[in-house]
């Protein structure tokens, strides 16, 4: 499936953490438990493309991109970034390569030094990473930036403190602070869930803009609403596991595993009109600790046989879609 | 349709401010709700939305200062302040906060947090009296009786939030106000929670205010909604006509500013901020971020209108000859 030359490779990524056993649990030798966050997601991201990784919370999308970033260590699995495997890499061999994927957060409220101007903000990857050459360079490649962030006129923004600026300014300011380094692949951490609609279309025009540029993007979301505005493709995932991926109209047009089925009948429309007897999936996500034995989503699942507790399904094409459009299931 | 049950009438709210000033957060909103009813109040943070049900409830800190008339069941519960809104407080009309499911005590059990308000209001005679009613009310919303025992980190987000509403139904009120009750829920917990609002207002023959910044939530599960801007009601009317055909822009920007599913439009963002409230409107508070902005805006106040079925709004547009311009 991997495309060649695509920007970011994925494949059979897992990513585990240990859950902590306190001092009598290591005392009474309890066996070490694992967060099963990732447990074996592929995918690609090219240039120019914007995939949306969507899911509810603790299905393992912001572990995957921070795995992807090399925030967390992964457990087993391969990144490749323009074609090089990254995922054996030290710290000093990362650095150049960091340059290069830059991430934004969710909260633009925390992810600003409150103490540090706009210019401070979006000078300190210059330093960092010793480029930018002169001061006087440097301002260039910062007015750049803001510009390219939507931050205009620059002069306006550049010497505020963030506590001056409203969120969706500050979001810009982060964004602003990715793009110095000319960037090829950002990573959006729900990038707009913090902020007000009135402001939220802005700020994913402005991703989609970047995108158009050539920039590729990996978008984590929970809302499948904009996931289907704004994303080429969409991976739907459910207890660390891609369930269903594909082109974003057909994920959302056409659904064909039973999970994002159930998603696409709950999320609210915004026409009256379109209102869906929604099929609603009893209970909540189960504890990525325990993941269930065969078909992760069985014990939620409405159309789940006997098979389903056995067999764990991959990721395939659907029958009758398109050859991009894949789904985890028996009964597609 | 029944007659009235609730009826807010030119409700006013004034913030003293610490340097002197006053902030003016609603600015003569009315509006009215038949028994049963669910009514979306929706707008921009700092539109107003809290703090008017927050006054309906007479939950307002000192340094606010209310005018106005709300009136249940033919009473202005307003009339004397405090005095006359305190008997109806929780008892007719409850609130479920924003963030209620994060605010119960970690070292008590839901169970005696829901008690507690019970004992405390008299409603509940005796413990085991109300214990009893706290299982009927977890029931009521769609967690085991037996749960009541169990602690807040026990329970998981929604089952929280459902607590929650339980709390609030605990004195059997006639008119639920929740205040994004479903804002930091995931899709499918949502869903639920939502249903569930949904089922207590047809089995329970509750009247509801939804309020939340959310449109698509509020067109599937209310049929008219208000839309507040800068401290009034820009317009209002049934969901389906404020979709299909607004008549303030702001109304139709605010849809055009947030992604469907199914929508194939460009989404598109509302320019420049909500004005600051410290300091007197001039004209329509809309004008200098709408896109339809003509002569009298800036300087002369929009006047409401009526249309067909329950639907008016406040914009000069609706002044024109040819008053389908709007949409």
């Amino acid at each position: 499936m991997s495309q060649n030359g695509a920007l970011l490779e994925v494949s059979d990524l897992v990513t585990r953490y240990p859950v902590p056993r306190g001092l009598i649990g290591t005392i009474a030798r309890r066996p070490r438990q694992q967060v099963h966050a990732v447990e074996g997601v592929t995918f690609t991201v090219g240039a120019g493309e914007m995939l949306a990784l969507v899911g509810e919370s603790g299905c393992g999308k912001t572990t995957t991109a921070q795995t992807v970033m090399r925030m967390v260590e992964e457990d087993s699995g391969q990144i490749r970034f323009r074609g090089r495997d990254i995922t054996g890499l030290s710290h000093r061999e990362l650095r150049p390569i960091r340059r290069e994927m830059q991430i934004i957060f969710q909260d633009p409220y925390e992810s600003l030094d409150p103490r540090f101007r706009v210019r401070d903000t979006v000078e300190e990857p210059l330093l960092i990473h010793s480029e930018g050459g002169s001061g006087k360079q440097r301002t260039e490649r910062i007015t750049e930036a803001l510009v390219r962030a939507g931050l205009t006129p620059p002069d306006l923004y550049i010497n505020r403190f963030p506590h001056e600026l409203s969120g969706g300014q500050r979001q810009r300011v982060a964004i602003a602070a990715a793009l110095v380094l000319e960037p090829k692949l950002l990573v959006a951490d729900e990038p707009v869930s913090m902020l007000d609609v009135s402001v939220r279309a802005g700020i994913l025009s402005l991703l989609d803009e970047l995108r158009k540029s050539g920039l590729g993007i990996l978008m984590i979301t929970h809302d499948l609403s904009t996931a289907s505005h704004f994303a080429d493709r969409i991976a739907v995932m459910y207890l660390g596991r891609i369930v269903e991926e594909g082109p974003a109209r057909d994920v959302v047009r056409s659904p064909r595993h039973p999970y994002t089925k159930a998603l696409v009948s709950v999320v609210p429309k915004r026409d009256p009109r379109d209102r869906t007897e929604p099929q609603i999936l009893q209970g909540e996500t189960p504890n990525p600790v325990h993941v269930p034995e065969g078909c992760r989503f069985h014990p939620r699942c409405p159309i789940a046989i006997d098979d389903c507790r056995a067999t764990d399904p991959a990721l395939e094409p659907v029958p009758g879609g398109g050859a991009e459009h894949r789904g985890a299931c028996i009964r597609m | 349709m029944s007659r009235d049950l609730l009826r807010v009438e030119d409700l006013h709210v004034w913030f003293d401010l610490d340097g002197g000033g006053e902030l003016h957060a609603v600015q003569g909103i009315s509006f009215d709700l038949a028994e049963g009813e669910r009514m979306g109040l929706v707008g921009e943070s700092g539109c107003g939305k809290t703090t008017s049900i927050l006054a309906m409830m007479g939950l307002l800190p000192s340094s606010a200062s209310v005018s106005g008339k709300v009136i249940l069941d033919g009473v202005d519960m307003l009339e004397k302040g405090e005095e006359t809104v305190a008997p109806h407080r929780w008892h007719d009309v409850a609130m479920i906060f924003q963030g209620a499911m994060n605010a119960f005590n970690p070292v008590k059990t839901v169970g005696e947090q829901i008690a507690e308000p019970m004992l405390l209001h008299g409603t509940a005679s005796s413990k085991s009296v109300a214990s009893a009613r706290v299982r009927e009310l977890l029931e009521l919303v769609g967690i085991s009786g037996s749960r009541a025992k169990r602690y807040p980190h026990e329970f998981s987000g929604g089952m929280r939030q459902r607590a929650a509403i339980a709390m609030a139904l605990a004195c059997q009120p006639k008119v639920l106000l929740a205040d994004e009750p479903t804002t930091a829920l995931d899709v499918m917990v949502q869903a639920q929670i939502l249903e569930l609002l949904i089922s207590l207002t047809h089995d329970l023959g509750l009247t509801m205010i939804l309020v939340t910044h959310d449109l698509p939530v509020v067109a599937q599960v209310c049929g008219r909604a208000a839309v507040m801007y800068a401290g009034r009601i820009a317009e209002e009317g049934p969901t389906q006509t404020l979709y299909h055909d607004p008549r303030h822009p702001y109304t139709r920007m605010l849809f055009a500013a947030t992604p469907d599913l199914y929508g194939d439009d460009a989404v598109i963002s509302i320019p420049g901020a909500p004005p600051r409230l410290d300091r007197e409107l001039v004209g329509c508070p809309f004008q200098p971020r709408c896109d339809s902005a003509f002569d009298p805006c800036p300087s002369k106040e929009p006047r409401e209108r009526s249309f067909d079925g329950g639907h008016r709004a406040s914009c000069h547009l609706n002044e024109l000859p040819t008053a389908a311009t709007v949409a």
